[in-house]
């Protein structure tokens, strides 16, 4: 899902209406295969890696990171032999969530894919942009290497178990009409180790952290503000994922969501099986925007609650790329008691995105 | 004391208002003339490296190449390089408008970096659109300056053009961090590669370093990491390039600044000289009252120095006026394009104001020293005597000294320029001067002999004056010797080089009609298939094809240019030397003046080349003369160069027509195969004409300067004329008693006025002749490399000194008119 398909809108890269039509629909029953599906789908107009996850260093403080690489198709230049031709762009984003700072730090990078400066390959995942990258090893794990402005952190994650598709084997439906889709899959349950450099100190850290992919060809259906996501690893080995999509008025459109718990497999939810209820807002004193940073949830018959690692953990890149959203690390409660923890990511709550 | 000094001596100042009045204008005009030359060009210096620094922006380092670019796969590999933060790719292409007499500047970047090296580049969006449109193919964006002299808004189209096609390009938006006053556009590099075919081509990499990076450190490891043509350098070193080339036109004008500053001091020297004669009794008198010599001497110079600090201010203050004056008329580089595009506004320098305003007292100083010796060495009773002037005007024949000073001026045109300046050859001026002014007095005699023959009483009168006191003649004409010799030097300089540019020019223009698609360093090229074309067009004999490009042949020196066409075994070019190279299988190069100069090169030798970032091996098969390309240009075979190249453009095309055919036929056929608004056609008569009017108007500034150092010499025998006239009062009323009339004075004293200045003029002349010989021999040859015919415009001349001889005898006359209005026995009475 994720903030960048606003952030695509809001960088306005002008897509005509027939332009849809030179992009490969996202269609239920295809089959998704790994690692092959892993690397890069250069045809589909946006993709994206994303992992969120939560650090412990050596004196026992936690931290939430977030690291995205995005890809898109422009149609752009597609006729230009020039080897800067804009047909596909890189984006790369990463964030942590320091309470002692008590607010994210983040940093940004695009460029045009132009290997070997940037790109995303086809095969297997590795997604770079200079010395940030996202790379899938053959052994099975993965690294990513990230130096940001203040901040900066070389981890590898192992994956416990397979890639849990998402939707329809696969196949998310995002809105009523089923042609806002996406090809999804997780990889929950990263086992995290590594350094994280802050503050001109280096930290061992180790954690868990959750890795999301998905392409897609559609944009935001025209009469949606905003969507609501998590994505949390639960101490039991389980994984959660839910998302609603909202209309203009702030009403649900659309959920759905998977539910991975150990000894039962992969559970699917439709639409009525998911519920997000606001439980507390915060206002911004930058933005002055209001999130609901804790929420309730229901998945099928099992009910949580979300509260926020810190309230402030808004996004504003507004400077740069236009979008200004909520995003960051949550503790999943269940009867009053953590279960699990992940991440939280709220978009379209300030004004309405740029169509 | 010093009041004492400022009451008796600089108070006498006040005494002779027109004297005074004259020398300080010379001084003046010396400061102004020579301080505005430097302000004009630092501000114009000042306001192009501005431009240049501003649009180089933070970028540590760049990498740069020929004018047609490098392979882009270069980028790659320098972004890589870990001393590199950030490498920031440019396309910069120089694009003709079809239909628009300017040009534009369009910088192909990468939007993705540009922001992190160079901000001033990155373009915005018009309001409400995304942040990404400048991506799309066709997207312009203008900086205001840009948009103002273009008039253009968001939304228009702007037709660029590349090689003969037309491309619309959509204005659709700014450049908010453009230096005021820059006027260029930008675009994303890949639809800048495509719109104007240069695919996987660039011709610049800004570069921001790595933290902790020494800029110097990685200079060297880069440039030898680099292919051959493409090299780094710090961004400012591209206005050292600038500065590099007007700095020659930019010393020659100070020199001539320098002479008139020279003329003025003679004047000082001249109404000093007069002034000391005058008052020999006052000064006496003071000596005899006790005052010592040196406090004399001392309040002598105070004189000078008074004048000489009077005339540096005004001139300082009237410099200034010059060059807003100059900005407002000429531009910023006085005519001579070395700094097109480039408004500059006048900005006071204190560093050159006072350098300027010391030479000006020193002016001062220097040309009351003399005069003052004269004064002090007197022995204070002889003073006292009646007012004897002649002992003081007499003047003794230095030929010791002017031989001297000739053998001086011939050792110093021996040796090269200094940090690429003749400063020999300069100092040889000065000792061309110093000769004529010592053989002043010899000749007096010598030119004056003839007079004796005559029977006239008033010719034996004058001969008799100026034989006995040839101080006079040098006292009044030493102004006008370097006059003459400023203005004869220059006209024969300018006119031989005029004449050799004319003579060039129908040697490099030998066709009927020239075709281009815009100058070789704009966005027009004619491609193979259009040259075809051309020559199909019916009434074409031959087509001459041109290929330019612009080589950097090491890191230091200034890029050279590349001409690629058929040189006919070297016929074609007009060579000024040539050799038998003929046992060398390399191909062969013909290199100009400049070239052979600059690169130490000769006939024989072997030049690398780097074409298509290879070096390619040449033999030096001859040296041609070029006056258009100051830092060197090289000519190859235009087949050699293709096949190093594989570069089949063209830029200009000579056309000869065959037998019988009309040329205005031919010139429209071609104009309709190729479309009017996309080529250029010349007759060879008006690229002649333009060039001419370029040198025409490059030169102007010479001439009016000219003028002023004549104005200034003509002044010397003005006020001598009128100080001698009064002092010699006596003399003339007793010539009335004698029986002349009113009018034989009159005659007398301009047959004095006129045989001054043909003393003048003829040693200015020669002294002119000589100086001539060095500026094209050595000072031009140093400063431009490149030699001319002497072409000296003898009519021209004799007109001038012929004019001047009539205007210093008038002149003679009018200041002596004072002295002849007394009566006669009032003016005898006045001595006893």
């Amino acid at each position: 899902m994720r903030s960048f398909q606003c952030l695509m809108l809001a960088l306005g890269v002008s897509l005509a209406a027939s332009a849809a039509e030179r992009y490969p629909p996202v269609l239920p029953g295809k089959v998704i295969t790994f690692p092959q599906d892993t690397g890069a789908h250069p045809d589909y107009r946006t993709e994206w890696w994303y992992i969120t996850g939560w650090l412990q260093d050596t004196d026992g403080m936690e931290r939430g990171f977030q690291v995205t690489f995005f890809r898109v198709r422009t149609l752009l230049g597609e006729d230009n032999p020039s080897r800067f031709a804009p047909t596909q762009l890189m984006f790369a984003h990463a964030a942590l969530a320091d309470l002692d700072r008590g607010r994210l730090l983040h940093d940004e990078r695009v460029e045009r894919a132009l290997a070997p400066l940037a790109g995303a390959e086809e095969g297997r995942t590795r997604a770079w942009i200079g010395d940030w990258s996202l790379v899938l090893h053959e052994a099975g794990h993965y690294t990513t290497t990230v130096n940001a402005g203040d901040f900066g952190f070389d981890l590898r994650f192992d994956p416990s178990g397979e890639p849990v598709l998402n939707g329809k084997a696969g196949w998310s439906q995002k809105a009523p009409d089923p042609i806002n889709a996406s090809y999804y899959y997780s990889r929950p349950q990263l086992a995290v180790s590594g350094t994280l450099d802050i503050d001109a100190h280096s930290h061992a850290v180790s954690g868990q952290a959750w890795l999301d992919h998905e392409w897609s060809s559609e944009i935001l259906p025209e009469d949606a503000s905003g969507w609501d996501w998590i994505g949390v690893n639960l101490h039991d080995g389980g994984s959660l994922m839910a998302f609603q999509m909202r209309d203009r008025s702030g009403a649900t459109m659309f959920n759905a969501g998977t539910l991975v718990e150990p000894g039962k497999g992969v559970q699917t939810f439709s639409p009525d099986e998911v519920r997000f209820q606001p439980l507390r807002w915060w206002a911004s004193p930058r933005s002055g925007i209001r999130y609901p940073v804790a929420w309730a949830v229901e998945a099928g018959t099992r009910h949580f609650e979300i509260e926020p690692l810190m309230d402030d953990q808004e996004l504003d890149s507004r400077a740069s790329t236009g979008a200004i959203y909520w995003e960051g690390a949550i503790r999943l409660l269940e009867d009053g008691r953590q279960v699990g923890q992940g991440y939280l990511e709220m978009t379209g709550y300030g004004e309405r995105l740029r169509m | 004391m010093i009041r004492a000094l400022l009451r008796v001596f600089v108070a006498s100042l006040l005494g002779r208002r027109l004297a005074g009045v004259l020398s300080l204008t010379a001084v003046t005009l010396g400061v102004a003339l020579g301080l505005a030359v430097q302000i004009i060009h630092g501000a114009a210096l000042d306001e192009f490296g501005r431009g240049m620094r501003l649009l180089a922006g933070e970028a540590d380092l760049q990498v740069v190449g020929p004018r047609a670019g490098f392979d882009d796969n270069l980028y790659l590999k320098i972004a890589q390089q870990p001393e590199v933060r950030q490498a920031s790719p440019v396309l910069e292409i120089e694009a003709r408008l079809p239909g628009r007499e300017e040009k534009l500047r369009i910088y192909g970047v990468d939007l993705f970096r540009v922001a992190r090296v160079l901000p001033m580049l990155m373009p915005v969006a018009e309001d409400g659109a995304g942040r990404l449109l400048g991506l799309e193919p066709g997207r312009l964006f203008l900086s205001a300056a840009a948009r103002e002299s273009l008039e253009l808004a968001n939304g228009d189209l702007l037709t660029v053009q590349s090689g003969l096609r037309e491309t619309e390009l959509l204005i659709s938006g700014s450049v908010p961090g453009a230096p005021a006053g820059q006027a260029f556009a930008v675009m994303d590099i890949a639809s800048a590669q495509q719109v104007f075919d240069r695919i996987g081509v660039l011709t610049r990499v800004d570069l921001r370093l790595a933290e902790g990076v020494r800029r110097d450190d990685v200079l060297e490891q880069f440039a030898a990491r680099l292919p051959p043509g493409v090299t780094v350098r710090p961004p400012d070193a591209g206005v050292a390039e600038s500065s590099g080339l007007s700095r020659a036109y930019r010393v020659n004008l100070t020199m001539l600044a320098g002479i008139a500053l020279l003329t003025g001091a003679f004047l000082v020297f001249s109404t000093q000289y007069l002034s000391v004669v005058r008052r020999g009794r006052e000064l006496a008198f003071l000596r005899a009252m006790g005052m010592e010599r040196a406090l004399v001497m001392r309040g002598l110079l105070l004189e000078g120095a008074a004048l000489g600090l009077l005339g540096g201010l005004l001139g300082v203050a009237a410099a200034h006026g010059l060059a807003a004056l100059a900005f407002a008329l000429v531009g910023g580089d006085l005519g001579a394009g070395y700094f097109a595009h480039v408004t500059p506004s006048v900005r006071f320098m204190p560093g050159a104001s006072l350098v300027y305003l010391a030479l000006g007292v020193t002016a001062g100083v220097a040309g009351a020293w003399l005069p003052a010796r004269h004064a002090t060495a007197q022995v204070p009773a002889q003073g006292l005597r009646a007012g004897n002037d002649s002992e003081l005007l007499a003047a003794n024949a230095r030929w010791r000294a002017a031989l001297t000073c000739i053998v001086l001026a011939l050792l110093a045109c021996l040796p090269g320029p200094l940090g690429g300046i003749p400063v020999f050859g300069y100092l040889a001026v000065a000792f061309i001067l110093a000769a004529a002014v010592f053989g002043l007095p010899g000749a007096v005699g010598l030119l004056a002999s003839p007079l004796a023959l005559s029977s006239a009483v008033l010719a034996r009168l004058a001969r008799a004056r100026l034989t006995a006191a040839p101080g006079q003649v040098v006292v009044a004409g030493a102004g006008v010797v370097a006059s003459v010799a400023l203005a004869v030097s220059m006209a024969i300089m300018v006119g031989s080089f005029r004449d050799s540019v004319d003579d060039w020019l129908s040697k490099v223009l030998p066709s009927d009609l020239y075709v281009r698609a815009s100058s070789s360093v704009a966005s027009g090229y004619l491609d193979p298939e259009a040259v075809d074309r051309i020559a199909a067009t019916e009434g074409v004999a031959r087509v001459v094809p041109v290929r330019y490009d612009s080589l950097r042949l090491n890191d230091a020196a200034l890029p050279v240019t590349l001409i690629a066409r058929p040189t006919d075994g070297g016929d074609a070019l007009p060579v000024v030397s040539r050799g038998p190279v003929m046992d060398d299988t390399r191909p062969r190069v013909w290199i100009t003046e400049a070239m052979a100069d600059l690169h130490r090169l000769g006939i024989g030798d072997h030049l690398a080349l780097p074409i298509a970032g290879r070096d390619a091996y040449f033999v030096v098969a001859g040296v041609t003369r070029d006056y258009a390309r100051q830092h060197g240009a090289v000519i190859v075979e235009l087949n050699d160069y293709r096949r190093l190249s594989g570069d089949h453009l063209i830029n200009d095309l000579g056309v000869n027509l065959a037998p019988g055919a009309n040329r205005d036929t031919v010139a429209l056929l071609i104009r309709e195969t190729l479309g009017d608004r996309v080529v250029e056609i010349s007759l060879p008569a008006q690229i002649r004409a333009i060039s001419l009017e370029i040198f025409d108007r490059t030169f102007l500034v010479t001439y009016l300067m000219q003028a002023v150092a004549v104005l200034i010499g003509l002044f010397g025998i003005s006020t001598t004329f009128a100080a001698l006239a009064t002092s010699r009062s006596r003399e003339f009323g007793m010539l009335r008693h004698l029986g002349l009339r009113r009018r034989d004075i009159g005659r007398l004293l301009a047959l004095e006025g006129s045989l001054t200045a043909v003393v003048g003029v003829v040693i200015g002349t020669f002294a002119g002749g000589a100086i001539a010989l060095v500026l094209v021999e050595v000072i031009n040859r140093q400063s431009f490399h490149w030699s001319m015919d002497l072409a000296p415009p003898v009519g021209a001349i004799v007109g001038f000194a012929l004019t001047l001889v009539v205007l210093a005898a008038l002149a003679a006359r009018v200041s002596g008119a004072k002295a002849m209005r007394g009566s006669a026995v009032a003016a005898v009475r006045e001595d006893w």
